[in-house]
């Protein structure tokens, strides 16, 4: 079952013909995602051949990509600045999922994306995130394809390297990844712990869930006031930031400890309050993870 | 980024947010001239520093603020003469508040400013709520004191209200916060004027944080900023060159600025193991593992490092150069997930530039993912004195121990034992019913996984958890372990 993406996932990209467009859609197609093509505003028409053969429709708007191609999902590497119009477009030609992986979109574009997005039946994943993986079946995104293994977690994480710490320590501890999903480092983001943990509940083949967290706002408290009332799975928790000065953004533009709102320590405290299993450091994800399902 | 409040007061005038007459000045000759011009009774003379608590401060000789000077770097004179003696004492010096942390900031320009006769001071602030996707204002009528404060005194003094960035802030939001901090029909209709300038001052700016404390009624109801205090969205400022322009290189890090140059995050912190790794998650849970597995060593993190996503010989290179410049450094670690960039490049890329910038203090290397065994190889054949780690929590106690025999090799005393951070690792004995019954996800679904996933000999503590979950209240809630 897994959660958003699978076999069936139709993927387009939007910024196809750039470098890094080109580079991970060839990575998608490797992976064995089920991709229809793309889009560049101006090259429509042109056709792009992915590294292992094969050739792909490139379109002028996300809107035929949808008519002609049956795009279901749009990963999305538009350089900053024209990045929110290009996640308005693909709300308004309907593409269900969108996963915006560019960093660096001014929040003030932002807000026009949260509030179309209220108002649409679209999803989006991002900005300045990895991407979404469902192992052997669909990957959207930057992620290592190769690290991943089909099983039983599932992954929500705000950051991109400590989610393939996850992966990575899921898949040596032989449990595996349902589905995994970046939630991205940005403070206004499309999907955020609470939906991801809603539709980790609701998937039967997700066992245990990892969250990974980190400094700025209060999304990973909301999201155990939310662990707290609807969610029966074992949770494996961390936050990265205890050692992040205030007021400094570290890396992320969503990593900043403002006032005394966003502190590592007051995330560990809603997580204890949850009975979400904490690991002391990535290092410990693995082992945290055993404990938490159970064979350990 | 930040700026300063004579930039911010230039934005200001540009928008329509009232503000006193005043110049910013780098002499105390041109501090006497514009007192002059403004020719009023009263000038105020502000040292610019990217620092709040400016007034209460307390002006020094020295950056480590040891030889003091006077009280306050924010001062009324009565005369262009007066003005002169006090920018005199002012510039050159250095300012430590209560925001500037231990050590104190050179004052090297002043905003000379009129007075004014102050009915009521005001506080009025916008910021991002991030939750909500839409900028807030907050409103108390406490204004010029310290505003944490006022919010853990008497919280009920501070109002608020979201407003939608398309429209910008409402007249009548505005109305409503000015009648509810009591003030008058005249001063409502001023304070509506200024709060929805300052609301379009934040929106065409991308600004994330705009502070005006205070905000004030003068004794003719007029509605002025007398502070400024704005930060804003770097993600924002390609398309405002002109405030990018007010970037205030003697306010930043150099170490910061160099390494934004090289589209890499870096912080300074204040230990003695320098970190480099990829991504911004990692790198800030490095830091945080070097301060839980060194603090028996008596380390911790020198700074936060992100070389991104592709961590290039080249990267690396300039990545080391910054770090070494920290003289407090004593070890540097290494920490690499090889994703799309597997271990093996990465190791060659470290070493390179280990050879390029001959690498004065031991160096520890944490690879994980893809080709592990392959880069470990490269590292341990290539004749470098570079110490490899097997995972994060073996790193940072190599890193640690490194950092100590390098300063006994120097002659140096090792650091003592730091004490050890509070426990973060957490099981819970028994997972906690769930609160409320289920009300976002059917009891059909969530009943499956126990079901499919469990043929429990003993009842795990989430199995215990899952099938208490099955059984949804009805009626009267029923306990598990109590039923007839």
């Amino acid at each position: 079952m897994a959660v958003l993406v699978n076999k069936k996932t139709r993927l387009i990209c939007q910024g196809i013909t750039g470098k890094v467009g080109t580079f991970h859609s060839n990575g998608a197609i490797t992976y064995g995602t089920t991709f229809v093509g793309g889009v560049t505003p101006g090259k429509g028409g042109q056709t792009w051949v992915a590294e292992k053969g094969g050739t792909y429709p490139v379109w002028n708007t996300v809107a035929e990509a949808v008519k002609q191609g049956g795009a279901s999902a749009s990963m999305i590497f538009v350089p900053p600045p024209g990045a929110a119009d290009a996640i308005l477009e693909a709300i308004d030609a309907g593409v269900p999922l969108i996963v915006a992986i560019t960093e660096g979109i001014p929040a003030r574009d932002m807000y026009a994306v949260k509030s179309r997005l209220a108002q649409s039946n679209s999803r989006l994943v991002g900005p300045n995130c990895p991407g979404v993986i469902t192992p052997d079946e669909c990957k959207i995104g930057i992620m290592p394809g190769y690290i991943h293994k089909r099983g039983t977690t599932g992954i929500v994480s705000r950051s991109g390297t400590l989610t393939y710490e996850a992966v990575f320590q899921s898949t040596a501890a032989g449990l595996g990844q349902s589905t995994c999903i970046g939630i991205g480092g940005d403070p206004i983001k499309g999907t955020d712990f609470i939906d991801a943990l809603r539709l980790f509940q609701d998937d039967p083949e997700t066992e245990q869930i990892i969250m990974i967290g980190e400094i700025g706002g209060d999304s990973e408290e909301r999201a155990c006031a939310f662990i707290k009332t609807s969610v029966t799975k074992p949770v494996v928790g961390f936050i990265a930031g205890s050692r992040a000065p205030k007021g400094k953004r570290m890396g992320h533009a969503g990593a900043i400890v403002s006032g005394n709102t966003g502190t590592a320590e007051a995330k560990f405290a809603a997580m204890r309050s949850a009975g979400v299993f904490i690991a002391e450091s990535p290092a410990t994800l693995g082992d945290t993870l055993l404990i938490a399902a159970g064979k350990r | 980024m930040k700026i300063h409040e004579y930039q911010g007061k230039q934005l200001f005038r540009t928008y329509g947010v009232p503000v006193l007459r005043g110049e910013a000045v780098t002499t105390a000759a041109d501090a006497e001239r514009v007192a002059r011009e403004l020719g009023s009774p009263v000038v105020v003379v502000k040292s610019q520093i990217h620092a709040g608590g400016r007034g209460k401060g307390t002006v020094y000789a020295d950056a480590a603020a040891t030889v003091k000077v006077l009280d306050g770097g924010v001062k009324v004179v009565r005369s262009p003469a007066d003005a002169r003696a006090i920018a005199d004492k002012l510039l050159g010096n250095f300012l430590k508040t209560i925001q500037t942390g231990d050590s104190a900031k050179q004052v090297k320009t002043l905003y000379i400013e009129d007075g004014c006769q102050i009915a009521k001071e005001l506080y009025v602030s916008i910021l991002l709520d991030r939750t909500a996707a839409a900028p807030v204002l907050i409103v108390s009528s406490e204004g010029g004191m310290d505003i944490e404060e006022v919010a853990h005194r008497a919280p009920e003094k501070i109002l608020q209200t979201h407003f939608d960035p398309q429209q910008g802030i409402g007249a009548y939001q505005a109305r409503r916060l000015g009648y509810e901090i009591g003030l008058t029909p005249p001063q409502v209709a001023n304070f509506v004027k200024a709060v929805q300038a300052l609301g379009r001052t934040f929106l065409a700016t991308d600004a994330d944080m705009l502070e005006v404390n205070p905000l004030v009624v003068t004794a003719g109801d007029e509605v002025v900023a007398l502070d400024c205090k704005m930060s804003f969205d770097d993600n924002a400022l390609f398309r405002h060159p002109e405030i990018a322009a007010f970037l205030d290189a003697n306010e930043e890090d150099a170490a910061e600025l160099e390494a934004k140059s090289h589209d890499m995050a870096f912080v300074k912190l204040t230990g003695n193991i320098g970190c480099m790794v990829n991504g911004a998650g990692l790198a800030m849970a490095t830091m945080d593992a070097i301060a839980l597995y060194g603090a028996s060593e008596g380390a911790f993190p020198a700074n936060f490092l992100d070389v991104g996503g592709g961590a290039t010989a080249e990267k690396v290179t300039t990545a080391f150069k910054i770090i070494l410049k920290d003289a407090a450094v004593e070890a540097i670690l290494v920490n690499i997930f090889g994703g799309i960039m597997k271990c093996d490049t990465i190791a060659t890329g470290v070493l390179t530039a280990v050879r390029d910038v001959g690498l004065d203090r031991p160096l520890v290397v944490r690879l994980e993912g893809t080709n592990v065994a392959q880069g470990k190889k490269l590292i341990a054949d290539s004749g470098l004195p570079v110490i490899a780690a097997d995972g994060l929590k073996d790193g940072c106690m190599k890193a640690a121990q490194a950092a100590n025999a390098y300063r006994i090799g120097r002659g140096l005393p090792p650091h003592p034992a730091l004490p050890t951070p509070p426990a973060i690792a957490y099981i819970p004995r028994r997972r906690p019913a769930l609160a409320k019954a289920r009300s976002q996800a059917g009891p059909a679904k969530a009943a499956k996984p126990a079901k499919t996933h469990k043929p429990a000999k003993r009842a795990t503590a989430p199995a215990r958890r899952a099938r208490s979950a099955t059984r949804p209240a009805s009626g009267k809630a029923k306990r598990p372990g109590k039923r007839r």
